[in-house]
C-alpha cells in the first residue's frame, strides 16, 4: 500500500543515476531563475521610467538646467535603451546605482542598513504566523464542527477582519499608552519589535490557519488515514506521523511567497512603528520615482522569492515522495 | 517550564522598553528622513534644519529669528546697496582644526553655483552679480561673479541689485560653508558621520537611516560654552501619529515639524498649553489654469474666489491657528502691508457668474480640483467642492494624484484647479511675488501680466523701502484683486509641541527658525 | 447521516444570511437614507443619533450613507478581484499542474515573474497612463457623469492582473499532489480522457481549497484596495470605500480625543463581512466535500 512508502526516509539523489538528474534539475532552475530575474529587472526599470513624473520634482520647481544636470549625473538622460543598458552593465558589476532621493547614498548601502531590520521583524512574524496557522488550523480540523473548531477559527479570523492600519494603532493605544507595557515605536532593543511582529503575523497567521484547516480536513478524510486508524495506531501517531506531513503541503507552498513578502518588510507597519526597514523605502521609492532604489529592492525581493520557491519545491519532494520534479 | 521561560523573556523585554538612550540630553522629531546633509544640495526644511546645526554661515538666526553674527562679526555695505564686505572672526575653526577662512566661503558658494553640482536651491544666490549666468552655464569665468575673498578674513559680495534682506540670506542653508578638501577626498560620501568635517555648534556623530541622526556638541566651536546640550537625537519618522505617540509617552521632548503633529487632533491640541502655533511665511492656495478656455474669463476666476468661505475652512478643517488669506504674501513681513484682496461674498460671486454667461452655473463645464494625497488637502478640496456647488451651482470633481504625477500635471498645466502652497525663503514680499513673474518655474498657471512683471522689476531696483513697498503692493493687487490666477485660502501656521515650563531657548517666529544650539532645560 | 447534513447546512445559513443582508444594504443603499454621500448636511463630528445613525464626519456628512456607499464599492472591488482570481487562477493552475514537465515549469516561472513585479509600480503606471486618456474620452461622450468612476475601473484592471497568482500556485501544488494519487493514476491507466479526469477527479478534490481560497481572496482584495487608497491611488473622494473610511478614521485611535463613531460603523461592517465570508467558505467546504467526516 502506498502510504507505507512514507515511512522510508527520503534523501535526494539516493538512487543510482538520480544524482546527475538532480544536478541537471538544479542547473535548469538556476538558469530559469536568472531569466526571471532579468525579466523582472527589465520590467521594473521600464515601468518606473514610463511612469509619469520626475524623480527630482518638488513643490518648489527646480530649474530645467539643474534637472538636466541631475539626469545626466545619474545616467537618466539618454534614450531609454541607453539608460537600461548602462543600468544593466552596472548591475553586472555589482553596482546597484545611487538613490535619487537620498543623494549621496548608494542603493546597496540603504538596502544593507534596511534589509536586516525588515528581515528580523519578518522572520519572527513568519515563525509566529506559521505556528499560529499550524496549531489553530490542525486544532480546528481535529475538532471539526465542534464548538472548539468555531472558536479556534474565530480567534484566527480576528487577524484578518480589519486592516493593519486600524489594528496597529489599537494595539499601540492599549499596550504602549494605556498599560505602558511596550514602547510605542522605534528601533533599539527586542521590545521594539514585539508589536510590529504581532501586527504583521496576525493576518498571515489567520491565512495559514485557514489553509491548514482545509488541507488537514482533506487529509483526515483520505483512505490511508482511515486505514491507519483501523490498524489501531493511536490518534496522536496518526496525526503527527501521517496526517500533518501531508496536510502541511499547501502551507509549505504558501510559505515561499509569504516569507519573501515578510522579509522585505511592510510599509504600513514600518511607518507606524518607526521600523527603519526596507518596505517603506520601496513604496516611497516608487512614489518618488527613485528608479534604482526600487530596482534594488525588487532584485532583493525577487531573488529571495525564487530561492524560497525552489526550497519549497524541494521540501515538497521531501514531504511527499510521489511528487516528481525531475 | 516553557511558559516560565516565556514570562522571563517578556520581563527582559519590558525592562528595556520606554527607556531613552543613555547620554542623550534631548530628543526631538525632525520629520521625514533627510535627503542629504550637504548644504549645496538640500532643498527641504528639515534637511536645512540639520545642516544649520552642523555648519555655521556668515550670519545665523537666534531663537527669535533675529540675525546674529556667525562666522562674520560684522559687515560694511556700500552706498549703492550693492557691495557687502564681511569681516570674519579669527577664532572659528573646522572640526579637524583647520581655520575657517573667507576662501572657504568663496569655494563653497562657487560650488553651489557650479552647474555640475546641480544644486536645487542655487536660485537663492541669483541676487549676486552674474551668479545666474554662471550657474546656467552662460558665463565660464568665475572672476566675473560677485563673490571674492579679499584675504583670509575679508569676504566681499557684490549684488546685481540692492536687496536689503541679503544679510539674512547669508544665514540660509545654501549659503553655508563646507570643507572642500574633505569633499574632494570622499566625493558624495563626505556627508557620512565618519568623514564629515563641519564648523557649526554640533558634529554629526551617527546617522542611522530612517531612524535617527545623533549630534554631538562641537568642542571647537567658537561659542561652545553657550551650547547647553551635549548630545541631541533627531528622530526621522513620516507618521504624525507615531511622532505624537512618542511625545505623549515622553520619549521625545519636542516636535519641530508642523506636519508631524496630527492634523485631525488640532481642535483638541490647540487648547493645550504645550501646543505653540504661530503664523509664518507660508500660504496655502489654489492655482487656476489660465490656458483652460472657461477659466480665461477673470469674472469666472473672481467668482470662484469670492465663493470660498476661508473663515469656515480655517475654523472647521485646519483648526490650528491658521489665518484666512485674502492675499498671497503673509502679513508680518516688516514694512509691507498687503492689499485688501477678495473676501467671501457669494452674492457678488453668483452675479459675476451670470455676467460671464453662466447664470446659476448653467452651461459651466464639469471641472476638477487636482490635489496630492494628504488628509488636509482632501478635506479642503471636499469643502471647496461643496461651497462651489452651494454658491455657484457648478459640479466639481476631485482628482487625487500621487506626488510625482501631481507635480507633473501642474508643470504641464494638465489641471483645471490645483492645490498648492508656498513657503517663503526670506523675510521679504519678493520671495512670494517673484513666483508669478512671466515664465518662472513656480508660476505653473500660464498666467502672465506685463504690468505685474514691470512693477516687480521697478520695486526691486528701488532703494527707498517705503516706495518699494508701495510698488510691490500694486503688483500684488493685480495678482489677488484684478487677475486672480490664484485663490489664497489661508496663511500657514507653524506648530511646535513642547512643554514650555521645561524647555527654554525656543520660541515661535515668523521664519520658523528654531536653532538647536540655544536649547536648554529650565531649572 | 442526516444530522451531519443538517449541521453543515446550518453553518451555511448564518453567514449567507448576514452576507445577503449586507449585499441588500449595498444595493438599496441610496434608498435607505435621505442624504447624498457627498452632501454636507449637518455640523461636523456629530454623535450617532436619530437623524444620523452613525454620526457625521469632519465635514458634517452622514456617515451611514457613506458606509452604505462604501459597502457598494468595497464589495464590488472584492467580487471583481475574486472573480478574476478564480477564473484565471484555477484554469492556469490546473493546466500547469496537469500538463507538468517543461510546460509546468515555464508556466510557474511566468507566475514567479508576475509575482516579483512590484504591483504598485504596475498600478501607478496603469492609472497614470490611462486615467487622463479615459477622462478625455469620457468627457467627449455622454459618459461625462461617470468620470469619477474611471479610477474604480482602472483599479479592477490593475488588481485583476495580479490577484490570480496565488490561486494558480496553490491549485497547481494540489494538482501535483492529487495527480500522484492512486485513483487518478488508475483512471488514467484505464484510458479515461483528460477532461473526464479533470472534472470527475480533480475538480471535486480541489473544490474545498478553491472555495476557501475564493473567500480569502475577497477580503484580500478589499484590503488591497484600502492600501492603494491609503497611498492616494484608489477610490477618488468624495466617494468612499470601507478602506478609505477606515484609513481616514484611524486617527480617532489616539490618547487625546476619540470620535469613536467615525471608525465604529465601517469597522463593524467590514469585520462582519470578512468574518461571514470566511465562515461561509468553511461551511461550504464541509457541505460539498463528499469525504468530510
Amino acid at each position: 500500500m502506498f502510504w507505507q512508502n512514507i515511512h522510508c526516509s527520503i534523501c535526494i539523489g539516493k538512487n543510482k543515476g538520480e544524482g546527475s538528474k538532480v544536478f541537471v534539475y538544479f542547473l535548469k532552475r538556476l538558469v530559469q531563475s536568472i531569466i526571471v530575474l532579468l525579466f523582472v529587472v527589465t520590467a521594473t526599470f521600464l515601468l518606473m521610467r514610463i511612469a509619469p513624473g520626475s524623480p527630482f520634482a518638488a513643490e518648489r520647481k527646480i530649474p530645467a538646467k539643474v534637472e538636466a544636470a541631475l539626469m545626466k549625473k545619474y545616467n537618466l538622460d539618454g534614450s531609454l535603451v541607453d539608460q537600461y543598458t548602462s543600468y544593466l552593465a552596472n548591475l553586472l558589476k555589482g553596482n546597484f546605482g545611487d538613490s535619487l532621493k537620498y543623494e549621496g547614498r548608494t542603493v546597496l548601502e540603504i538596502l544593507a542598513q534596511a534589509f536586516p531590520k525588515s528581515a528580523l521583524v519578518g522572520g519572527f512574524s513568519l515563525v509566529i504566523a506559521l505556528l499560529l496557522g499550524i496549531v489553530l488550523g490542525s486544532y480546528a480540523a481535529i475538532h471539526h464542527n465542534e464548538l472548539l473548531d468555531r472558536l479556534a477559527m474565530l480567534l484566527a479570523l480576528l487577524g484578518i477582519c480589519l486592516p493593519v492600519f486600524v489594528i496597529a494603532p489599537l494595539l499601540i493605544l492599549i499596550f504602549a499608552m494605556q498599560w505602558n507595557f511596550l514602547p510605542v515605536a522605534g528601533w533599539g532593543n527586542l521590545s521594539h519589535i514585539i508589536l510590529p511582529v504581532v501586527c504583521l503575523s496576525l493576518p498571515y497567521g489567520a491565512y495559514c490557519a485557514r489553509l491548514m484547516r482545509t488541507s488537514m480536513l482533506d487529509v483526515l478524510g483520505q483512505d490511508f488515514i482511515r486505514t491507519a486508524h483501523a490498524k489501531g495506531l493511536s490518534a496522536q501517531v496518526v496525526l503527527y506521523k501521517h496526517a500533518l506531513r501531508y496536510a502541511i503541503l499547501p502551507l509549505v507552498n504558501y510559505t515561499g511567497p509569504l516569507a519573501a513578502h515578510l522579509f522585505t518588510g511592510s510599509m504600513i507597519i514600518e511607518e507606524i512603528f518607526k521600523v527603519p526597514g526596507m518596505g517603506s523605502f520601496f513604496v516611497n521609492g516608487v512614489l518618488n520615482r527613485d528608479v534604482f532604489l526600487v530596482g534594488g529592492s525588487v532584485i532583493v525581493y525577487c531573488a529571495l522569492l525564487l530561492t524560497l520557491n525552489f526550497v519549497v519545491d524541494i521540501i515538497n519532494v521531501y514531504l511527499d515522495r510521489r511528487i516528481q520534479l525531475w | 517550564m516553557f511558559f516560565r521561560n516565556f514570562i522571563f523573556l517578556i520581563f527582559i523585554f519590558v525592562i528595556g522598553c520606554n527607556q531613552r538612550p543613555a547620554g542623550v540630553d534631548f530628543i526631538f522629531v525632525n520629520g521625514d528622513e533627510p535627503q542629504s546633509l550637504d548644504p549645496a544640495i538640500i532643498s527641504g526644511q528639515l534637511d536645512m534644519r540639520m545642516a544649520k546645526a552642523l555648519f555655521e554661515g556668515l550670519y545665523t538666526y537666534g531663537p527669535d529669528a533675529s540675525i546674529k553674527p556667525g562666522i562674520a562679526t560684522h559687515h560694511d555695505l556700500s552706498e549703492d546697496g550693492l557691495t557687502y564686505t564681511f569681516y570674519l572672526r579669527s577664532d572659528a575653526t573646522w572640526s579637524n582644526g583647520d581655520k575657517v577662512t573667507a576662501y572657504d566661503f568663496e569655494k563653497s558658494w562657487r560650488r553651489v553655483l557650479e552647474p555640475t553640482t546641480a544644486s536645487k536651491y542655487s536660485e537663492i544666490m541669483y541676487f549676486i552679480h552674474n551668479a545666474e549666468a554662471y550657474n546656467k552655464g552662460e558665463l565660464f569665468d568665475f572672476k566675473k561673479v560677485g563673490i571674492e575673498a579679499l584675504n583670509e578674513l575679508t569676504f566681499q559680495v557684490t549684488l546685481h541689485s540692492p536687496a536689503a534682506y541679503f544679510q539674512g540670506l547669508t544665514a540660509f542653508a545654501t549659503y553655508l560653508p563646507v570643507h572642500l578638501s574633505t569633499i574632494k577626498k570622499y566625493g558624495d560620501a563626505w556627508i557620512k558621520p565618519e568623514h564629515m568635517v563641519s564648523n557649526g555648534p554640533y558634529l554629526l556623530e551617527d546617522w542611522r537611516i530612517k531612524d535617527r541622526i545623533r549630534l554631538k556638541k562641537n568642542p571647537n566651536y567658537w561659542n561652545a560654552e553657550s551650547v547647553k546640550f551635549n548630545r541631541i537625537d533627531a528622530l526621522a519618522t513620516s507618521s504624525a501619529s507615531t511622532a505624537f505617540n512618542l511625545y505623549e509617552t515622553g520619549q521625545v521632548d519636542l516636535i519641530l515639524d508642523k506636519t508631524m503633529i496630527p492634523g485631525m487632533l488640532m481642535g483638541e491640541l490647540s487648547e493645550r498649553e504645550d501646543m505653540h502655533s504661530y503664523i509664518y511665511l507660508g500660504t496655502y492656495f489654489f492655482r487656476m489654469n489660465m490656458t483652460r478656455p472657461f477659466l480665461q474669463d477673470s469674472k469666472v476666476r473672481k467668482a470662484l474666489a469670492l465663493s470660498v468661505d476661508k473663515e469656515k475652512i480655517v475654523n472647521k478643517i485646519t483648526r490650528g491657528g491658521e489665518q484666512p488669506a485674502r492675499t498671497f504674501c503673509t502679513p508680518g513681513i516688516n514694512k509691507y502691508q498687503p492689499p485688501e484682496g477678495l473676501g467671501f461674498d457669494p452674492e457678488a460671486a453668483s452675479k459675476l457668474m451670470s455676467e460671464a454667461g453662466y447664470p446659476n452655473g448653467e452651461g459651466f463645464p464639469r471641472i476638477s480640483i487636482l490635489y496630492n494625497k494628504s488628509e488636509l488637502n482632501q478635506q479642503i478640496a471636499v469643502e471647496l467642492q461643496a461651497m462651489w456647488k452651494e454658491h455657484l451651482n457648478i459640479d466639481i470633481d476631485l482628482r487625487l494624484q500621487e506626488w510625482a504625477t501631481y507635480l507633473r500635471s501642474m508643470d504641464n498645466l494638465d489641471y483645471d484647479i490645483a492645490r498648492s502652497s508656498w513657503i517663503g525663503d526670506y523675510v521679504d514680499p519678493n520671495t512670494f511675488l517673484d513666483c508669478f513673474v512671466t515664465g518662472r518655474g513656480n508660476n505653473r498657471t500660464g498666467w502672465s501680466n506685463p504690468r505685474y512683471d514691470a512693477l516687480l522689476e521697478q520695486a526691486n531696483l528701488n532703494l527707498d523701502p517705503v516706495q518699494r513697498a508701495e510698488l510691490l503692493k500694486d503688483a500684488e493687487r493685480i495678482l489677488v484683486e484684478e487677475d486672480m490666477p490664484i485663490i489664497p485660502v489661508y496663511h500657514v501656521a507653524g506648530k511646535l509641541l513642547y512643554r514650555k515650563n521645561k524647555l527654554g531657548g525656543i520660541q515661535p517666529n515668523v521664519l520658523a527658525e528654531h536653532p538647536l544650539q540655544y536649547l536648554y532645560w529650565k531649572e | 447521516m442526516r444530522t451531519k447534513q443538517k449541521r453543515s447546512l446550518r453553518g451555511i445559513y448564518v453567514p449567507a444570511f448576514v452576507l445577503c443582508g449586507i449585499l441588500c444594504l449595498a444595493i438599496l443603499g441610496p434608498l435607505l437614507t435621505p442624504y447624498g454621500y457627498d452632501e454636507i448636511v449637518a455640523e461636523q463630528f456629530q454623535k450617532p443619533g436619530l437623524d444620523h445613525w452613525f454620526g457625521t464626519d469632519i465635514h458634517g456628512r452622514d456617515l451611514f450613507t457613506r458606509v452604505l456607499l462604501g459597502a457598494r464599492i468595497s464589495l464590488s472591488v472584492g467580487l471583481a478581484g475574486a472573480l478574476i482570481s478564480f477564473l484565471i487562477g484555477v484554469t492556469y493552475g490546473l493546466l500547469s499542474g496537469w500538463i507538468g514537465g517543461a510546460v509546468d515549469s515555464a508556466m510557474m516561472r511566468f507566475v514567479d515573474l508576475l509575482y516579483s513585479l512590484p504591483r504598485i509600480v504596475l498600478v501607478i503606471v496603469v492609472i497614470a497612463v490611462f486615467d487622463g486618456k479615459a477622462k478625455l474620452w469620457m468627457d467627449s461622450t455622454s459618459l461625462a457623469q461617470f468620470v469619477p468612476y474611471t479610477r474604480l475601473l482602472l483599479m479592477f484592471l490593475a488588481l485583476g492582473m495580479i490577484e490570480w497568482l496565488t490561486m494558480a500556485r496553490i491549485i497547481r501544488g494540489q494538482v501535483l499532489r492529487i495527480k500522484a494519487l492512486a485513483f487518478v493514476q488508475a483512471a488514467q491507466s484505464m484510458g479515461q480522457n483528460t477532461f473526464g479526469i479533470v472534472f470527475q477527479h480533480l475538480l471535486p478534490n480541489l473544490r474545498g481549497i478553491i472555495l476557501v481560497y475564493v473567500t480569502l481572496t475577497i477580503p484580500t482584495v478589499i484590503l488591497e484596495e484600502s492600501f492603494l487608497s491609503f497611498l492616494g491611488l484608489g477610490i477618488q473622494a468624495p466617494q468612499s470605500s470601507w478602506g478609505t473610511l477606515l484609513s481616514d478614521g484611524a486617527f480617532i485611535i489616539n490618547p487625546v480625543k476619540s470620535y469613536w463613531w467615525i471608525l465604529a460603523g465601517p469597522a463593524f461592517f467590514m469585520a462582519l463581512t470578512l468574518m461571514s465570508l470566511n465562515f461561509l467558505g468553511d461551511a461550504l467546504r464541509d457541505y460539498y466535500d463528499p469525504k468530510s467526516t
